[in-house]
């Protein structure tokens, strides 16, 4: 006789225990620490904090361990976690232009006051498999040079100096910015929201729309005015002092696209900006980032409509991967129910069908 | 490392709860309206229940009896997996039993046996929007409700018609709320439609991913939209439950072997075995314990 499948609560158990253990792995070699993943998949690091929208290392570490190394599931947990957080206040804006830099690149300028800085880079590499890296042989020192204190002028600076580019951002001084992460939003979305969703947007899905643009689905016409990636203060508000307190510094990566524009009847010819800011060091997604928001300022321009890339309520419906991942996946739980609704449906219609033919078919003989 | 946090009761804090709640409010109000609300990410996926788990930990309380079910079960994964939640961060107590939940958290299914007042389902709603497959457009559909704008979907209810026959439409049957609002009652069999009519349980329904939170109040109209000439029916079996001889109740289809076995038992596990303790059995109930 049937047994209605019961113990599904031990069967639960026991498929999360069989998870530890195969997150652990082999006993005979030592745990991963969180230093380690924090230290050496710092990259995974940042991309787990920036689209988790949390700033700390160390839980994202922890998340990314927690998760076996699968991004999303990592972004989700600490995701969960952040949620539950309580709001202090907001900080005072981040001041790139006070930057301490680690990198900074501009194609615009083959040289510029504070020069271009490589930094850390995959670029220029040659991508073959290294095989001094399977055994754990020392690493050379980095070379390194004094610092320099000075500010290091935005490249849209240079170019707002002469009135080229449009101003940074249309939004009046008491603007207050909105926090999607507590209040539903609701479109069309001011370009604070819209640049928060896409900072915490998945950076695969921002990459390929990214590269739609290029490939002439809505083109702007981009250029990098500039990437630079290093460590900002965040500074708060303290009414009690009356100015502005240092938490400490994040590391972020800003990337600051500079687009043609023709100019209409609103707008002089000037060029126009994309942003891309990220937690951490993330290039290709602060990058990504830059050419979406551009693309998405289509209305604003009055530029033609035509591609996904433009479309607002399309983008940031769909850029959050936690949410993408879990609907998609939530068609592995039963739907029996339903599908016994339309089984019988299809029955019904098969039976119908069927009926009719068989009516042709003597009908056919007949004749 | 920081401390990690430790949580509050039913998980969420507590602005988030009044939060929800004054949607809950707003959405008992204007039934069948989709109220938006700050929907949180929750500890389990988005499309797993996030909206319905929000909606029962606002209004979550330490006296209530909380029974979740999915497909109609109360052994079913993911129901598990809510009710087991709800025990770890509520410390609620829980039941099986339709009759003595004072909440009950539902994916797909309204229990068979009939609710009363006091009584709460909340439902677990993938896709809020019924307009949705019509327009994808959230700007296009919010204008469509507000201007009372239902035209397209009875289209879609003729073509069906036109094409098949009959409504083609099994599960997320739309309905007409209060002549009002047209609703997506969730992934239900529109077997169960007919339950959400004058009900004495307040009917909530939280949508997650979509930040959605709806209500049907109490002894409320709640209409399947149908044609004079084709009017709305539900789905009816051939045959009673297997196992507890129950007819005009929602069967499941359970294969047997390789070689076309079926047998249909109920989808409401809590009914079919309070039937089957009150002595009622079916086919194969009967089958088995005359072998014995």
């Amino acid at each position: 006789m049937y047994v209605a499948v019961k113990g599904g609560e031990t069967a639960i158990a026991n498929a999360h225990r069989l998870l530890a253990d195969r997150r652990r792995g082999d006993r005979s070699l030592p745990a991963i620490s969180i230093d380690q993943i924090v230290a050496q998949l710092g990259l995974a690091v940042d991309r787990v904090m920036a689209e988790a929208s949390l700033y700390d290392r160390e839980l994202a570490a922890l998340a990314v361990r927690q998760a076996r190394g699968d991004m999303i599931e990592a972004i989700f947990i600490l995701r969960a976690y952040r949620t539950t957080l309580p709001r202090f206040g907001l900080s005072v804006p981040i001041d790139t232009g006070r930057m301490k830099i680690e990198r900074r690149v501009s194609a615009t300028y083959k040289d510029l006051p504070g020069g271009q800085l490589l930094g850390a880079t995959f670029d220029y590499t040659h991508r073959l498999l290294d095989p001094s890296l399977l055994a754990d042989e020392p690493v050379a020192d980095p070379v390194r040079k004094q610092a320099d204190e000075s500010a290091m002028m935005r490249v849209s600076d240079i170019l707002a100096d002469e009135g080229l580019i449009e101003a940074d951002g249309r939004l009046p001084e008491d603007h207050v910015p909105g926090d999607l992460t507590r209040e539903p939003l609701e479109f069309p979305l001011d370009r604070d929201l819209r640049l928060q969703a896409l900072a915490r947007g998945d950076e695969g899905f921002l990459l390929a729309l990214a590269y739609s643009t290029q490939r002439g689905y809505a083109r702007t016409h981009p250029f990098v005015g500039e990437v630079r990636i290093g460590d900002v203060e965040v500074e708060l508000d303290m009414p009690e002092l009356g100015f502005a307190v240092s938490l400490g510094r994040i590391q972020v990566t800003e990337c600051q696209m500079v687009n043609q524009f023709k100019g209409s009847a609103n707008n002089p010819p000037q060029f126009t900006r994309g942003y891309g800011l990220v937690f951490g060091q993330s290039e290709r997604k602060a990058m990504a980032m830059s050419l979406v928001d551009r693309a998405l300022r289509a209305e604003e321009f009055g530029e033609d409509i035509v591609a996904p890339a433009q479309d607002e309520e399309f983008v940031i419906s769909h850029s959050d991967n936690v949410q993408a991942t879990g609907f998609v996946e939530h068609l592995k739980l039963p739907h029996y129910v339903d599908f016994q609704a339309e089984l019988d449906l299809v029955r019904r219609m098969r039976a119908e069908y069927d009926a009719k033919s068989d009516g042709n078919d003597v009908r056919e003989a007949a004749e | 490392m920081p401390d990690l946090a430790t949580y509050n009761f039913a998980y969420l804090d507590e602005q988030t709860k009044r939060m929800i709640r004054r949607a809950i409010l707003k959405a008992i109000a204007i039934p069948g309206y989709q109220v938006p609300f700050a929907s949180r990410e929750m500890p389990m996926p988005y499309g797993w229940g996030t909206g319905g788990v929000q909606v029962t930990a606002a209004i979550l309380g330490p006296d209530d009896v909380l029974k979740v079910i999915d497909q109609g079960a109360d052994d079913t994964t993911n129901a598990v997996s809510i009710r087991a939640f709800f025990q770890k961060v509520a410390n609620v107590a829980v039941t099986t039993k339709t009759s003595e939940a004072t909440i009950i958290q539902t994916r797909h299914r309204i229990p068979e046996e009939r609710l009363k007042t006091g009584q709460t389902l909340v439902y677990q709603v993938p896709i809020p929007e019924p307009l949705r497959f019509l327009e994808p457009r959230e700007t296009e559909t919010r204008k469509m409700h507000a201007l009372e704008e239902y035209g397209l979907m009875h289209v879609k209810l003729y073509e069906d018609i036109a094409r098949n026959g009959h409504i083609a439409t099994t599960y997320a049957y739309p309905v007409k709320v209060e002549g009002r609002y047209v609703m997506d009652p969730s992934p239900t069999p529109k077997f169960d439609n007919p339950k959400m009519h004058m009900s004495e349980a307040l009917q909530l329904f939280g949508a997650g991913r979509e930040k959605r939170i709806y209500a049907v109040p109490p002894h409320t109209e709640v209409v399947s939209l149908d044609f004079e000439d084709h009017p709305f029916e539900i789905q009816h079996f051939d045959k009673p439950c297997a196992l507890c001889g129950a007819e005009h109740v929602y069967l499941d289809e359970v294969v047997l072997d390789d070689h076309g076995g079926r047998m249909f038992v109920c989808s409401d596990t809590d009914h079919c075995e309070d039937r089957r303790a009150h002595g009622h059995a079916g086919e194969m109930l009967a089958r088995q314990e005359a072998a014995e």
